[in-house]
């Protein structure tokens, strides 16, 4: 999960990281409000996507009328598809140098990374493709983590002026508590300025937390933004389903995350030949697909109103493709009951373990709507072709 | 022959006793698995009868290995606990740890892994969020049906579990003699490269299929490997060309970050280091028949 500006500076200064004095706002009063608190301000969109300076989205406010003139300005803005309905208002600083400093996961080597530069204020991967030089990356063990003598490491490594040497190791130090003690995947402070007066600030703020840490940290799920997340989303993930809403018009479900991301493409493939038309989500049921799952599954794919038709794609591994056959059948009983009846075509494929006796339970059951094609690809064509017809 | 794991494995399941372990554990042991001995410091010294078999329970890895030889460890475990276990693992000195568990926070997979880089890498490990690993008609740790397909000579490794039996069940006249799955973590133990390298040396493995996902570079640095170092055939498919950037796709790493990631630019890598690559699951297990001429 990534967090806006505001919670990041929220967590770093509950860490003990230098921050600028802010808050958020979510109407021009509120702006204007703490602007009278804080004095001459910068109001700032908050928006979780790059580049929200050059949209127009950062203006200074000399006073709290200016902040609250500023803030209805910003609000509501579209930056790049992002609707702005908070805004952050934080002190101003004299910046007098601008660099970058981040904690990340690194993949590839199965480790974490520094990246720190004394270019900062611009993206980074800009000044790594154009002066290369100017960016040093630094490994970091998982076990050892950073102290102040890896901290010092790293500010030599990025050439940190002599006079914010102490300072930037300090930062360094605590920043890395930051990461571990949230369990993020990526820290980053864009720019970490020198201002004025000599100190060293943290003036932006970015977090992203690991979801699979969630158990271990309660206070994390306040953090979420409920009004970003896609209804349908939110809606299946109260009922533990793991759904992505996308454009098109046919409704996915499948078992497992690998064979699901393959369905999608597969149907994609297929809805070229049928005027364009695209998988309306990702829906990964897991190994399990009972009757109750499965019924969940349809009821949250179905209440998606751009969706045609369906299609279940499910490899029997471990479960066996009869008991998936009854879960179908007895999904159609309970959605009935529910007051929810399905109405739109589903094709459904079933493969693997006990797929024939899967199979008869389906063409016994005997409901048009329940279309049974056996392979993969010709049922991704079939869903293709009934959504194409159902629009 | 087959890769990491044989009929002469002796394997043992840490968090045997829970649902899941008993679970799996008697599906393993139904497919030929040597199960030697479960791990649960609260239970050690009972034993369990699992269909007939009697499994002793030990206190930890290292008392079971002592006592039964044994060389491979299943971890099903949960999420919270899951770093403790392979650490144990680890400091056991089992050659191989195959790590099932889905949902483990990331910083722990790291340390557990500088923890394993740091003690000299004795421990292979596979996972987490894996199926683990099957060699057919020989041996099965992990929850890869076993009845999908028998023994034969395409190796494969895969990110993703379901495909990895969607590609087994099309392949499986010809058969494998060892799938691995690897994944679809952020940060893995064992990765395609490893995979792609013991198959390699492997005189029972003909042909390699090789599964990815978006997310990451893996299947990108794999493809480097593979110019530099496979002379066997090696057929590839990747998952997720139509997945949207930002939205994690099921599995934890399955994500495309801005511009990298992307399934495309995987395909990419892999054909320009000769790599067949499937457009669908059926395009690539056809493409494994013309390779083998089967």
């Amino acid at each position: 999960m990534d967090l806006f500006e505001y919670q990041g500076r929220d967590v770093f200064e509950r860490h003990g990281l230098p921050v600028l004095a802010g808050g958020v706002a979510e109407t021009p009063e509120q702006a204007r409000a703490l602007a009278e608190r804080l004095g001459r301000v910068v109001v700032k969109a908050q928006v979780k996507v790059g580049g929200r300076g050059k949209a127009g989205g950062v203006k200074l406010a000399a006073t709290p009328d200016e902040a609250l003139e500023k803030a209805s300005q910003i609000l509501g803005m579209d930056i790049k598809g992002h609707t702005v309905h908070r805004v952050m208002l934080a002190e101003t600083a004299d910046i007098a140098e601008e660099y970058y400093f981040s904690y990340l996961l690194d993949r590839a080597n199965r480790t974490f990374l520094c990246i720190a530069s004394v270019a900062g204020g611009m993206d980074i991967e800009q000044v790594a493709a154009e002066t290369p030089e100017q960016v040093a990356k630094i490994a970091i063990d998982a076990v050892q983590g950073v102290d102040l003598a890896k901290a010092r490491e790293i500010v030599a490594a990025a050439k940190f002026p002599a006079d914010v040497a102490d300072q930037v190791a300090q930062i360094a130090v605590k920043l890395w508590q930051t990461f571990v003690a949230e369990d993020a995947t990526l820290v980053e402070v864009n720019p970490l300025a020198k201002v004025a007066d000599g100190r060293v600030l943290c003036l932006d703020a970015k977090v992203t937390l690991d979801a699979n840490a969630d158990f271990r940290h309660p206070d994390h799920a306040a953090l979420e933004d409920k009004s970003a997340v896609d209804p349908l989303e939110q809606a299946a993930k109260a009922k533990d389903l793991n759904y992505v809403k996308l454009d098109g018009e046919v409704g996915i479900i499948g078992n497992g995350a690998g064979l699901v991301m393959s369905t999608l493409d597969v149907v994609a493939y297929a809805g070229s030949e049928y005027g364009g038309v695209k998988p309306a989500n990702f829906l990964d049921i897991g190994g399990g697909a009972s009757a109750e799952v499965m019924a969940n599954g349809l009821e949250i794919v179905l209440s998606d109103p751009s969706v045609k038709s369906v299609f279940v794609n499910v490899f029997g591994g471990i479960t066996a493709c009869d008991a998936v056959a009854n879960g179908i059948i007895n999904a159609f009983a309970l959605l009935e009951s529910r007051g929810e009846a399905v109405t739109k075509p589903l094709v459904v494929r079933l493969d693997g373990n006990n797929a024939e006796a899967g199979r008869a339970i389906l063409d016994g059951a005997n409901n048009p709507l329940v279309e049974r094609v056996d392979t993969m690809d010709g049922a991704a064509k079939r869903a293709a072709e009934l959504a194409a017809a159902g629009k | 022959m087959a890769i990491w794991l044989t009929k002469d494995s002796r394997v043992i399941v840490q968090g045997m006793t829970g649902s899941e372990g008993m679970k799996h554990t008697k599906r393993m042991l139904a497919a030929g698995t040597n199960i030697v001995g479960g791990v649960n410091p609260r239970k050690a010294g009972t034993s369990v009868d699992i269909d007939g078999t009697n499994v002793p329970v030990f206190g930890t890895v290292a008392d079971a290995m002592a006592q039964t030889g044994a060389d491979v460890t299943v971890i099903f475990v949960p999420p919270a606990f899951t770093k403790g276990a392979v650490i144990e693992a680890i400091d056991a000195g089992i050659p191989l740890a195959v790590v099932i568990t889905e949902g483990m926070p990331v910083h722990d997979t790291a340390s557990f892994w500088a923890h394993a880089v740091a003690t000299g890498n004795r421990t292979r490990i596979i996972g987490p969020n894996c199926p683990g690993i099957a060699s057919p008609g020989a041996s099965n740790a992990g929850i890869i049906p076993a009845d999908i397909a028998g023994s034969g000579r395409i190796g494969l490794v895969s990110k993703s579990g379901t495909l990895t039996y969607q590609m087994m069940y099309e392949l499986r006249d010809i058969g494998f003699s060892t799938c691995v799955g690897i994944g679809g973590d952020p940060i893995i133990g064992t990765t395609h490269i490893d995979a792609l390298a013991a198959f390699q040396d492997d005189p029972e493995t003909e042909a390699i299929v090789m599964i990815g996902e978006i997310g990451g570079d893996a299947e990108e640095r794999a493809a480097e490997f593979i110019k530099a170092n496979v002379t066997k055939p090696v057929v590839g498919y990747i998952a997720g060309f139509t997945a949207p950037p930002g939205k994690t796709m099921g599995h934890a790493g399955a994500i495309i970050s801005g511009s990298s990631g992307t399934a495309e630019a995987k395909k990419v890598a892999l054909e320009a280091a000769g790599v067949k690559v499937g457009k669908t699951p059926s395009e690539t297990a056809r493409l494994m028949r013309e390779v083998m001429g089967r």
